[in-house]
């Protein structure tokens, strides 16, 4: 076992020299960690910021300004760093005078292959989803794919229905994915034929996002309705 | 080797890498990566490079303190090393590009568990100055990036029946779907070692003959 | 993301991602030592158990450097931490376990550098996984990845005694047979998602 694993050895003599090597070694290999960390960050900020616009503006497309909030049950809050335990992250999209334009959300759920994710626009006016934009997939190539390119499924997004209980408490009806050519109500989502599984996660995961923030969201839109209006 | 100084030219060391011992084809080591990521020819280059510049990082830091570093502890040492300029990898190609991180996801750490840095620390790098070291841990990078885009392109050939993004056959292309899944990922590599592996046996019987 | 149930998360990662013939993670070990069955038996039994002790460990790290903001250390922390928990496993065994350590032994410190341990580490961080969720993961994990290194065992067993090709012996082939039980394993796909 010794020979050729001597990871496992640690007699004690030199134990002294081995320590101090250590430490050197880590303290070294801790520095340049912290050196790169610190140079790199707001390039990764940066770069984190360009894509989030990128993605919103393609849904958004007059939004002059994205700002980041968090609604929690203590109201809107802006979003820094991740959001908190029960917080929910949302970007709030403001035209050119500083008007709220719309307000976009990420929901997840897992496909067929891996986590499926889908950026959503959602508008008071109309209380729907006017569309959605997949930023993260895994599906396969040429059945699960369809869910960004086909547009017939994409149609189902241009007015979804996520209207609020009176007591704002949870969506009034649940959005939910249904078989191909079944779509009867405004809150169902008409799957593509093949690929319902991967339909099915984009349903999922824009219910499970919606009937989280929109109750806690909903209520304070007020105090975000114009830009500037929380800062 | 261990004792002698270098006699052998840098050249031949760098060309051991690249082709004699090429780590994904001849020795088959860091297959782990090498099936994962390869699903086009830009990510196979995008991890290529950065286990190049861990291996040369680590390798050459390694080098340098092979005389301070106790034989008992040093597995450990390596470790450390290596899992810095992981590290130093994973927010460098963060601040690069947010789309090559989010392709190769975990797999930028797993490079950690990558048996060639290990390996070429322990085998060479550790008895060896620290030009010797670096020009050897180029050498099996280079090897190992030209595997990865091997496998790479022709799964995105394949396919997507693209390169890099661009489409190649027009639209009347059928994409072989299945080499861009997870088992064209074995099949594809499979090939590639039939062919050295064929190679191999032709230049034998060559000689023999 | 919405929640997964335990049994969710463990119905898949044994089998639509099964770590080895889905993610690709742990592919030194599963080529190396699926030659005969009763050495991949014991390797799948301490490949698992090592990516449980990994998995509990690393969750507990990961709360602490989240908690002191040193998130930037994780990397080096969990490698650390397996590779003291590969020995931690190993002195346990060797004092309690005689006969289970030679079984084992010479596989424990192949182990450290198996990157599906590291994987579940990696993973179950990246997809922000609770505590019970990630016990669920380590173990599917093990599970999934003991059940490909058995197939294939018992695959090349067979193989062994067929007459092939002189130049088609060795990774090669083994690579193949990997491809086309992947390929059987996609079949599991969509299995344990919430409908």
């Amino acid at each position: 076992m010794n020979g050729e694993q001597p990871i496992h050895v640690v007699p004690p003599v030199n134990s002294l020299r081995m320590v101090r090597t250590l430490m050197l070694v880590t303290s070294l290999c801790g520095g340049l960690i912290v050196a790169v960390w610190q140079l790199t960050q707001p390039a990764i900020a940066a770069n984190k910021k360009v894509v989030l616009e990128r993605s919103v503006r393609a849904l958004i497309p007059n939004a002059a300004q994205i700002v980041e909030y968090d609604a929690s049950t203590r109201g809107v809050t802006p979003g820094k760093g991740d959001p908190a335990d029960g917080a929910v992250r949302f970007y709030a999209a403001y035209d050119r005078h500083g008007q709220l334009e719309a307000i976009a959300a990420e929901g997840a759920a897992r496909g067929y292959t891996d986590t499926v994710r889908v950026l959503y626009g959602y508008r008071r006016a109309c209380e729907c989803i006017f569309g959605i934009r997949v930023t993260q997939m895994k599906e396969t190539p040429g059945i699960g794919d369809k869910i960004i390119t086909d547009p017939v499924f994409l149609k189902n997004f241009e007015s979804l229905d996520v209207s609020l209980t009176p007591d704002m408490r949870s969506l009034f009806n649940t959005v939910k994915t249904v078989k191909h050519g079944t779509k009867q109500f405004g809150w169902e989502i008409d799957a593509i034929a093949g690929a319902t599984i991967t339909s099915k996660a984009v349903g999922r995961g824009i219910n499970d996002s919606a009937q989280r923030l929109l109750p806690l969201l909903v209520p304070n839109l007020e105090a975000i309705s114009q830009k500037g209006g929380m800062q | 080797m261990s004792s002698q100084p270098l006699q052998a030219s840098n050249m031949e060391q760098l060309l051991e890498g690249i082709w004699k011992q090429n780590p994904v084809f001849v020795m088959a080591l860091g297959m782990c990566p090498a099936l994962a990521v390869t699903v086009s020819a830009f990510n196979a280059l995008g991890m290529g490079l950065a286990t190049t510049f861990v291996l040369i990082c680590s390798c050459t830091l390694i080098s340098m303190l092979r005389r301070f570093i106790p034989r008992e502890v040093r597995i450990a040492t390596y470790i450390v090393i290596i899992a810095t300029f992981v590290t130093l990898v994973d927010y460098i190609i963060q601040a690069v590009s947010l789309a090559l991180y989010e392709a190769l996801g975990a797999f930028i750490q797993l490079i950690v568990v990558n048996c060639i840095i290990l390996g070429r620390a322990e085998a060479h790098a550790a008895k060896n100055p620290p030009l010797s070291a670096m020009v050897n841990a180029l050498g099996m990078g280079i090897g190992f990036t030209i595997g990865l885009f091997a496998l790479g392109s022709v799964r995105e050939i394949l396919g997507a029946g693209k390169l890099f993004g661009l489409s190649l056959f027009g639209e009347h292309f059928q994409p072989w779907v299945v080499m861009v899944l997870p088992p064209g990922g074995f099949f594809v590599l499979g090939l590639w070692l039939l062919f050295f592996a064929w190679l191999a046996k032709r230049k034998e019987a060559q000689h023999g003959a | 993301m919405e929640h997964e149930t335990l049994g969710q998360i463990f119905i898949i990662t044994v089998l639509s991602s099964n770590f080895v013939l889905a993610m690709f993670l742990g592919l030194c070990p599963f080529l190396g030592v699926s030659g005969k069955l009763e050495t991949a038996v014991p390797m799948g039994i301490a490949t698992s158990f090592v990516m449980l002790v990994a998995s509990l460990c690393s969750y507990a790290l990961n709360e602490l450097l989240t908690r002191f903001d040193l998130e930037f250390l994780r990397l080096i922390a969990y490698i650390a931490v397996i590779a003291s928990a590969v020995q931690l496993v190993e002195m346990v065994m060797k004092k309690f376990s005689p006969a289970l350590f030679r079984a084992l032994g010479i596989y424990l410190p192949l182990i450290t550098t198996n990157c599906a341990v590291l994987g579940v580490a990696l993973f179950q961080t990246a997809r922000g996984y609770d505590f019970g969720q990630s016990v669920a993961f380590s173990l599917g994990g093990g599970v999934g990845f003991s059940l490909a290194l058995i197939l294939m065992a018992g695959v090349r067993e067979r193989l062994n005694l067929s007459n092939l090709p002189g130049v088609m012996h060795g990774t090669a082939l083994s690579l193949m047979l990997a491809g086309l039980l992947s390929l059987a394993f996609m079949g599991f796909g969509g299995i344990g998602v919430a409908r």
